[in-house]
């Protein structure tokens, strides 16, 4: 079963590599275009979104009709809802590092093994970065389960590292 | 001219379609909102365990479509927008880390948290586009490719 899920998995993502290729995605240049609103604006990220959106919308709607997925054992949405200062700075220093290369992480992905050395020394950024976090949540909720009875994860953001 | 218009306007359409589908088959197979950011965090978190072989193989997958796509259509990648080792490394630990403080990145929070309509994806999304877009002209400005 787990081989399974392994092959639907490198399948999917194949697909959304295609497509990313497909879109234009994989040319650094054409989003630094679209971002650059002031400069010759190309509006090709914009098309992308409204095709992938307008494909995930509809379908997520009828998805999530259904009671279970078709290899895990249940849905794992995220529940967060609330726009703090961890949403605001995250995603705004993600923006600065996506709009002065050009790569996000799925296009930079998508690029590894075609990308040269560029390429590698970004995804390599990228995976410090991300490890990096990953690690420092795992600690930090550590010692939250450790110091508190409740041993919740809200107060993260309070914690000294 | 038509025709060039229509095939411009046709190709990130049906790329963000293909896009879009991936990212719901996620979702139907596996439950998840299909974030690459996300699935980076499930390869590398120290906590994954078990769950660690699905985005990996997610990830690789990645990979493998891109090297396809390239051996297809090279001129659909093309090299990014700084050369230097230290920016691009630089670069990267801000998506690194940015996506993960932040919860998503465009795929996670632009088109699945769009996609369900999450407020907190949209003002995230305007976020990193507001920023992407600082940072575009900057390095247009600076003069860029070094």
């Amino acid at each position: 079963m787990k081989a399974l899920r392994w092959i639907v998995a490198a399948l999917l993502g194949a697909l959304f590599s295609v497509g990313l290729a497909l879109s234009g995605m994989t040319q650094p240049s054409k989003v630094a275009a679209f971002l650059d609103v002031s400069g010759a604006w190309d509006p090709s990220l914009a098309l992308v979104m409204v095709g992938a959106i307008g494909v995930y919308l509809p379908l997520q709607l009828l998805i999530r009709r259904i009671r279970k997925p078709i290899l895990a054992d249940g849905f794992s949405i995220p529940q967060n809802k609330s726009i703090d200062g961890r949403l605001l700075g995250g995603a705004a220093l993600f923006g600065l590092g996506w709009g002065a290369i050009g790569y996000c992480p799925a296009p930079a992905i998508t690029s590894l093994a075609v990308g040269g050395v560029g390429s590698l020394q970004f995804v390599g950024g990228m995976l410090v970065g991300v490890g990096a976090h990953e690690l420092w949540r795992a600690r930090a909720a550590r010692s939250a389960r450790s110091s508190r009875p409740e041993g919740g994860t809200e107060g993260l953001a309070e914690q000294s590292i | 001219m038509d025709r060039m218009n229509a095939a411009a306007l046709a190709t990130p359409l049906a790329g963000g379609a293909l896009i879009g589908l991936a990212s719901a088959g996620v979702l139907l197979f596996e439950g998840r909102i299909a974030g690459i950011s996300g699935m980076l965090a499930g390869v590398l978190s120290p906590e994954s365990t078990a769950e660690r072989g699905i985005p990996l193989a997610f990830v690789l997958g990645l990979v493998a479509g891109g090297l396809a796509a390239f051996m297809v259509s090279p001129g659909a990648f093309g090299p990014p927008m700084l050369r230097s080792p230290l920016a691009l490394v630089a670069a990267g630990l801000l998506v690194g880390v940015g996506t993960r403080v932040g919860g998503g990145c465009t795929s996670g929070h632009g088109i699945c948290g769009i996609g369900r309509l999450s407020r907190r994806s949209i003002v995230a999304t305007i976020t990193f586009m507001a920023t992407g877009a600082i940072a575009a002209l900057s390095v247009r400005l600076l003069g860029g490719g070094a």
